[in-house]
């Protein structure tokens, strides 16, 4: 258990953003329901803001992004919110329309 | 400064170590659990277990405002939106939609060799593998202590400058990192106050028209989603007539 008396750095971070971004990448492409693949999504704007914070963290470097680090995940959070909500919309649309809510079935623009 | 030497001559385990880990672990565990369930309902609960727990990263990196951004509008907000569109899809067809095993392959051959890509890439410089931040800023301020030491044995008088760097440099050692809220409120509304004192930056680089353009997005969206979710009354009647 040596690695536990070591201070992690920002490889740490990054693994871990990797992790969750491979996750969500996954997710995205293997589930069929419409909301499954909206929750891929989530993990892997979650990746995203776990890599900006690790860079911005002045634990790990000394010329770390800083404030402008904090400010673009918060934006990222705020886009993320905005784009379910729209997702969101259009899945219950698709769901009202076809009763069903299977992305394999949503054929019709396949001309 | 003795004490302080002895106490980084022994290994101790670092606590923030550990406690990365442990969430970290939670993070990736209910990612995969995001992942591999086929049921919605169990990926909704799981996705909560995993974002409550990165946002607990967050914390452990010093984003204390975005941490409890993350968990506020994150974990409150997107995560209960979501789950109301389970609730609303939620037939019985629809919870458990198995996945072809062509598929799984697939996709597990690709985030695999993009994971071990990513990986290779995040250990490849020796720099980031390790922080000295805690033992560099104790050093920092054993080192100005003794300095005050040695000051004040030759009979100078401390001034109020070296007062302020001394506390300056206790809360560097302490916890790290100043709270940053009102630094980010301002950076919102177009002032660097984090920037301010550097005489070839104007301070200026803020972060207004990004805000406005947010802002602006946000209330396209909730009109747009609105619009898109509305009942549709009128197909309905044409249908009855």
């Amino acid at each position: 258990m040596s690695f536990l008396y070591e201070p992690i750095g920002l490889s740490h971070y990054l693994a871990v953003g990797a992790f969750l971004f491979v996750c969500g990448i996954v997710c995205m492409a293997t589930k069929r329901n419409a909301l499954g693949i909206l929750i891929g999504i989530e993990l892997v704007l979650n990746g995203a803001i776990l890599n900006f914070i690790g860079f911005a963290s002045p634990y790990f470097r000394d010329e770390n992004l800083g404030l402008d680090g904090h400010l673009i995940a918060l934006f990222v959070i705020v886009l993320a919110a905005a784009e379910a909500a729209v997702a969101l919309a259009i899945a219950l649309n698709f769901y009202n329309n076809h009763a069903t809510i299977d992305v394999d079935r949503a054929s019709e623009l396949k001309g | 400064m003795s004490e302080l030497l002895l106490a980084a001559a022994q290994p101790t385990i670092n606590w923030h170590t550990v406690m990365f880990y442990v969430t970290a672990i939670f993070a990736c565990g209910f990612a995969v659990v995001v992942t591999t369930t086929n049921n919605i309902v169990r990926m909704a609960f799981a996705l909560i277990v995993s974002l409550a727990a990165t946002s607990g990263l967050l914390f452990l990196a010093g984003a204390y405002f975005v941490g409890a951004m993350q968990l506020m509008i994150y974990v409150g907000g997107t995560v209960v939106l979501l789950i109301f569109g389970v609730m609303l899809t939620a037939q019985k067809a629809f919870i458990t939609m198995r996945t072809r095993a062509s598929d799984w392959i697939l996709g597990l051959l690709v985030g695999g060799a993009l994971f071990s890509i990513l990986l290779q890439l995040a250990f490849l410089i020796p720099q980031w593998q390790s922080s000295d931040y805690q033992a560099a800023a104790d050093a920092e301020l054993a080192a100005y202590v003794e300095k005050l030491k040695a000051d004040k044995a030759d009979g100078k008088v401390i001034t109020q400058e070296q007062r302020d760097e001394l506390e300056r440099l206790e809360i560097a050692a302490d916890d790290g990192m100043p709270q940053r809220s009102g630094e980010i409120g301002l950076a919102l509304v177009g002032v660097r106050a984090d920037k301010a004192q550097r005489p070839d930056e104007p301070g200026l680089a803020g972060y207004l028209l990004p805000f406005e353009i947010v802002s602006i997005h946000l209330l396209v969206v909730l009109v747009g989603a609105a619009y898109l979710a509305r009942a549709r009354r009128h197909s309905h009647a044409g249908a009855s007539q």
